[in-house]
């Protein structure tokens, strides 16, 4: 509890923080940002954008120092696509968007060159960029996927082994590109990793941007997108499973900012075992600008076994009266005692009857990712899951 | 020829108000290609008698037994014990989020036969089966009972059935909220069922509309937990004219005190 000390200068005339007390309403878009991790008062865990985040388990990578040397990283080659690195000036880093966060700022503060990868061309093409083991120290990282006007892409960027990273990733879509960006998160047991993810869609662009979380102890992915020009369109999918001990969060922000824009956010996930720990959060702002909307997303959790929290949170804001469309959905269900009586009354094992569910339940996203590759992967992905239980 | 062989069951269920002591001495033999109608008001303890033999977790078998060719049915755990081939034809089928009908029945399928279909005649099978059923075809794409009507879910029962092909189905008020036509439909799939696969039955249900679709060999009335008569298909007429009133003035189906004699 807080102490009911004087009131102190530095809370910035706001009300002092007692518990469960009233809170202001801010609309998304004037959210504080900055690059500049000392623009941000420490981390205690109550701020809005943390307060459903395991804050004391990443501490070093709120305030710590942070290793912005480049990531080790694997890429595969395609035709179309290239990697460099560019300085910290250049002009396409903070195009797509800047931090709203401490953990964010932290590693927009620290990184030392952003790995670019850039989509050229027209015709269809998939590259994957892996990072594998980073290891214990904290990191900082940063990452510009940039989609030529017109130009047609599949990207995945990747995470396996150890890793304590918080890192930025600017996705930027040039007018009439279609460009799908997965972030792929199969950490191990005891990684750490915080990614805010900013995308901002040219005109009559499309970007399919895909969150996949199964390993590590947490990650949070929070993927903003701006949709700046008008016909601009963003699918954004999300899939999660949180074993035991296992913090998985995602805050999802579309800015509809142009006319006729359209979103659809679907984030479907699965909770079990003791402490398993998921987070959705999905803000939706229609601007005054955006007439013509069309917006609808919807988060869906199935809760497994007890012992387990799901957290989901749609929140909508609409700015002017001319839309299309603007729908959400939140549901958290159990798998329950009837349920598995009725499977195994046909025969099927109790493992099995719990595997048949999830899968069945996931299935849906990993259906729409488009690349029959990363689906029959993600599959087996899944599988190994469900066998781990 | 297989048999399923009730003896002196006695089930208590855990309740809020404590335990109750739902069936007090069930004794029931069913034969291969027999179909045994048990009939009884409401609350006599039908229902339970049904979850019983599928193993339920909520019901406590506290004496007697469930023999299925000698086999002892109750240290079977529930997928055993439909894998031994009885099945329970669900009066609430409950709602399976994330699993289609076609995935559904494939992966029971290949649970009760302990290998996968051949592909090409089960998708047939399936086919006809849905088609004598009257499901329509998009049944196969829609996840478990989700959305589906209350005669929608009663076909998806007897489809399993005829799918399964178990030894032993026990019905469990199967014509509950049918209309006639449905009522029909699902009569027609158990009475199909019963001469493909010389199925045995054991048909719970409160009315004895389903009786004139439904031919019984025996009909047994289940009152206050046990049988308290059974005949043959002309006792189930007996209950159509007269009720159950002349067993319950006998013996009241209040479930705790004993009646007095």
């Amino acid at each position: 509890m807080t102490s009911t000390a004087m009131p102190t200068a530095e809370q910035h005339g706001l009300v002092a923080h007692s518990d469960g007390a009233f809170v202001p309403v801010q609309t998304r878009s004037e959210r504080f940002r900055s690059t500049n991790v000392a623009d941000f008062e420490p981390v205690n865990g109550r701020e809005h954008e943390w307060k459903l985040s395991p804050v004391a388990a990443f501490a070093d990578l709120t305030s710590g120092e942070l290793d912005g040397s480049r990531l080790p990283i694997e890429t595969t080659d395609a035709s179309g696509i290239s990697y460099s690195y560019i300085a910290r000036d250049d002009a396409r880093i903070g195009s797509a968007g800047i931090p709203e966060e401490r953990a964010s700022a932290n590693a927009w503060s620290s990184f030392g060159e952003a790995l670019l990868v850039s989509v050229t061309g027209e015709d269809a093409k998939t590259a994957v960029v892996t990072r594998t083991g980073l290891g214990d120290v904290p990191r900082a990282a940063h990452t510009v996927i940039e989609a030529a006007p017109n130009s047609r892409g599949f990207i995945v960027l990747g995470g396996a082994g150890s890793a304590r990273l918080s890192e930025n990733v600017e996705i930027i879509v040039g007018d009439g590109a279609s460009l799908t960006v997965v972030s792929l998160q199969e950490w191990d047991d005891e990684a750490v990793h915080l990614s805010s993810q900013f995308a901002r869609l040219g005109r009559d662009s499309f970007l399919k941007h895909i969150v996949v979380s199964l390993g590590g102890k947490v990650v949070r992915v929070n993927p903003s997108t701006h949709l700046a020009e008008q016909g601009a369109d963003i699918e954004a999918l999300g899939l999660y499973f949180a074993d035991a001990g296992q913090h998985l969060e995602q805050q999802v922000y579309v800015h509809h900012d142009a006319p006729h824009t359209k979103s659809r956010v679907t984030y479907k996930g699965a909770l079990q075992g003791s402490g398993a720990r998921t987070v959705w959060v999905g803000d939706v702002l229609i601007g005054p600008k955006a007439t013509g909307t069309d917006s609808y997303e919807q988060n869906r959790n199935l809760v497994l076994t007890d012992g387990t929290r799901a957290d989901s949170v749609p929140n909508l804001e609409i700015e002017t009266g001319d839309i299309e469309g603007a729908g959400h959905a939140s549901a958290t269900g159990r798998f329950d005692d009837e349920q598995l009586f009725y499977l195994m009354a046909r025969g099927i094992s109790e493992d099995e009857a719990r595997r048949l569910v999830v899968r069945g339940f996931l299935t849906e996203i990993v259906q729409k990712i488009g690349s029959p590759e990363l689906e029959e992967r993600l599959t087996a992905a899944l599988e190994a899951e469900l066998q781990g239980s | 020829m297989s048999v399923l062989e009730i003896k002196n069951l006695h089930v208590n269920v855990e309740t809020e108000q404590g335990t109750r002591e739902i069936l007090r001495g069930v004794d029931l033999t069913i034969n291969e290609g027999e179909i045994h109608a048990i009939m009884g008001p409401n609350g006599s303890g039908k229902s339970t008698l049904a979850y019983t033999i599928a193993g339920h977790p909520k019901y406590t078998v506290v004496d007697g037994e469930i023999l299925f060719d000698g086999e002892n049915v109750l240290e079977m755990s529930v997928d055993e014990r439909a894998r031994a081939g009885l099945f329970l034809a669900m009066q609430y089928p409950v709602e399976i989020p994330g699993v289609t009908v076609t995935n559904f029945l494939r992966t029971a399928k290949t649970a009760i036969d302990g290998e996968a279909p051949s592909v090409r005649t089960w998708v047939k099978d399936v086919r006809e089966s849905m088609a004598n059923l009257k499901m329509d075809k998009a049944f196969a794409e829609r996840n478990v009972n989700e959305g589906f009507s209350g005669g929608e879910k009663k076909r998806n029962e007897i489809l399993q059935l005829e799918l399964l092909k178990p030894k032993f189905a026990v019905l469990d008020e199967t014509d509950s909220g049918l209309d006639v036509d449905a009522l029909k439909i699902v009569s027609e799939g158990v009475n199909r069922a019963k001469a493909n696969t010389g199925l045995g039955v054991l048909l719970i249900t409160h009315y004895t509309r389903i009786l004139r679709y439904i031919k019984p060999d025996f009909v047994h009335v289940f009152v206050a937990g046990r049988i308290a008569e059974q005949g043959g298909p002309e006792l189930a007429d007996r209950l159509e004219e007269e009720g159950y009133d002349r067993y319950q003035v006998a013996e009241p189906a209040a479930v705790e005190s004993v009646p007095a004699e």
